[in-house]
């Protein structure tokens, strides 16, 4: 119906993958949008430098969701280094409808815990 | 004069020839569905004209210069704190102070009788359906002064617990009651002359945060009771950047300055100063005079139409809103229904975050609020974190509720949101 809310993200809002906890992950970081109250956790199970499994949970917008759900899809079997690697632009790309700048915070909130997770943060640096 | 027009209907039509806003087109074509006023309210031509022509004909500096257009400058600014003043039937003009808005008149009151007279373990009594800007300043004077912050719930229906305020005032050393007239999430409209008459029965003052009531309400701040009232020039048809304290002459003359500078002094000298008169000593430094004239013709314009028709005219779209508003499958609605009840309609479809659904609504033009709307509290105290909020003004027709309704089956399309 909308160019925002393309089939594909509506898809991944409603029917999430890689969605869940993993029991002993190996990198787990979990963060928020306090404006708006989106909430993504991402576990990661590392084989060596590479993901050899990830999950995320959390709850808000159809956007953050989806974009997450995506994210773990990009990213799956991926090397560390290439998720430092990654840029806002790869995701954004990636989902594939507009992000008007008052959502950008919503799609982008999965690749910001996904690079804390990568860097091994247990918190962000103030 | 409010009550000019009391019964007749307004005629929306007519009205809506005078917000040049509603001549242009958003989202591809579609025409604007402006259902934000409770954030900010549309201008109306004679409102952007009087700030454009104080710029082309009249600027100057004012109180200062000793020539024609100063004066001339400073009689409009005056003229416009008597417009004020006359229109929440204040008793003097100089009742009336010009401050940015709701938020700097409040962050005032903490500031110049908050410091001259609350110690630790005074207590100052809100509520849990306010702004931020009726929390926040309090929490400051807690921090710095000790001062104790209570909040007064409210029932299942979203209107306060009397019975708590009754308590507080009983109980403890309330030296404050700082509540908002109307909701600016739920749309309660509070019972703030019973308040204040509670409150100072117990020796407490009592400030009224009318951000949401004096755009959309006749007040008259002698029928109200309070001790101070705040509100904004820009939810009330008038510009950005003005807003208004009124309080009791007598009042105002007790309190230290606020800010310093010029302006607000009778004499300096290397050793200190003296501060100048009431409602000079709060307006330090240049003003926004160019506001403060325009918001004198907001209320011509609101004057003319006349509050009494205004707050009928809103009472009669959400009557006509809520019910089909309610047939929408999965949607959950906010607020007491009943006459303390303005025109804001919070409300949450499904599960589907606030956020996508005003999305969806941008989509057909539609503009409402998704968040928190600057009160955290309440969300907490309802359970959610955000609702998406519908607000009206006197432009609005049932044709815009039609097509919110619209879309918002749509939206529940889009989401799946079952019955």
């Amino acid at each position: 119906m909308s160019d925002l809310y393309r089939e594909h993200i509506l898809d991944h809002y409603q029917h999430p993958r890689n969605y869940g906890t993993l029991e002993q992950p190996d990198r787990s970081f979990e963060d928020s949008n306090p404006l708006c109250g989106d909430r993504i956790r991402i576990d990661l199970k590392l084989s060596g430098d590479r993901i050899e499994d990830i999950r995320f949970s959390g709850r808000g917008c159809a956007i953050s969701q989806a974009a997450a759900s995506i994210l773990t899809e990009m990213v799956k079997g991926k090397s560390l280094e290439e998720v430092r690697a990654l840029g806002a632009e790869d995701l954004l790309e990636e989902l594939g409808v507009p992000i008007s700048p008052a959502r950008r915070k919503c799609a982008l909130l999965s690749l910001k815990v996904l690079k804390a997770a990568a860097y091994g943060l247990n918190e962000w640096p103030r | 004069m409010s009550t000019k027009a009391g019964t007749q209907p307004l005629d929306v039509h007519r009205i809506r020839t005078d917000f040049p806003i509603f001549q242009r087109t958003v989202r591809d074509g579609k025409p604007l569905v402006y259902l934000d006023s409770a954030a900010t309210s549309q201008k109306p031509a004679s409102v952007i004209e009087a700030l454009a022509g104080f710029y082309r004909t009249s600027n100057a500096n004012i109180h200062r210069g000793i020539y024609e257009l100063s004066e001339e400058a400073s009689i409009l600014y005056e003229e416009a704190r008597a417009k004020v003043a006359r229109f929440i039937g204040a008793s003097r003009p100089d009742e009336v102070v010009f401050v940015r808005n709701t938020t700097e008149a409040i962050n005032l009151v903490a500031r110049t009788w908050g410091v001259a007279n609350l110690q630790a373990g005074d207590v100052v009594v809100t509520t849990i359906l306010e702004h931020h800007s009726n929390i926040v300043p309090w929490h400051q004077l807690a921090a710095e002064r000790g001062i104790v912050v209570r909040f007064v719930d409210i029932d299942e229906t979203g209107r306060l617990r009397l019975d708590q305020l009754e308590m507080l005032l009983r109980t403890e050393p309330v030296k404050l009651v700082a509540v908002t007239h109307v909701s600016n999430a739920l749309g309660t409209i509070n019972p703030v002359s019973d308040i204040a008459r509670l409150a100072h029965e117990a020796g407490a003052l009592v400030l009224v945060d009318g951000a949401q009531s004096v755009p959309h309400l006749p007040v008259d701040v002698r029928a109200l009771g309070a001790d101070f009232l705040a509100f904004s020039g820009h939810k009330m048809l008038g510009p950005f950047g003005i807003g208004v304290l009124w309080a009791r002459y007598e009042l105002l003359a007790s309190l230290p300055p606020f800010l310093g500078g010029g302006g607000m002094i009778r004499t300096v000298t290397t050793e200190g100063f003296t501060p100048g008169d009431v409602p000079a000593r709060f307006e330090a430094g240049t003003p926004s005079v160019a506001d403060a004239v325009a918001l004198g013709a907001a209320v011509d314009y609101l004057e003319a139409i006349g509050m009494a028709a205004i707050r009928q005219h809103e009472v009669a779209l959400l009557a006509y809103a809520l019910p089909r508003l309610e047939e929408i499958p999965g949607i959950r609605l906010y607020g007491p229904v009943g006459e303390d009840r303005a025109g804001v309609i919070s409300f949450t479809l499904g599960d589907v975050h606030p956020h996508d659904v005003a999305a969806v609504l941008d989509l057909h033009g539609i503009a409402v609020r998704a968040g928190h709307h600057c009160t955290q509290p309440l969300m907490r105290r309802l359970g959610v974190v955000a609702t998406t909020r519908a607000s009206f003004y006197l432009y609005n027709w049932e044709a815009d509720v039609d097509r919110l309704v619209e879309a918002l089956q749509e939206a529940r399309r889009v989401f799946d949101v079952a019955g």
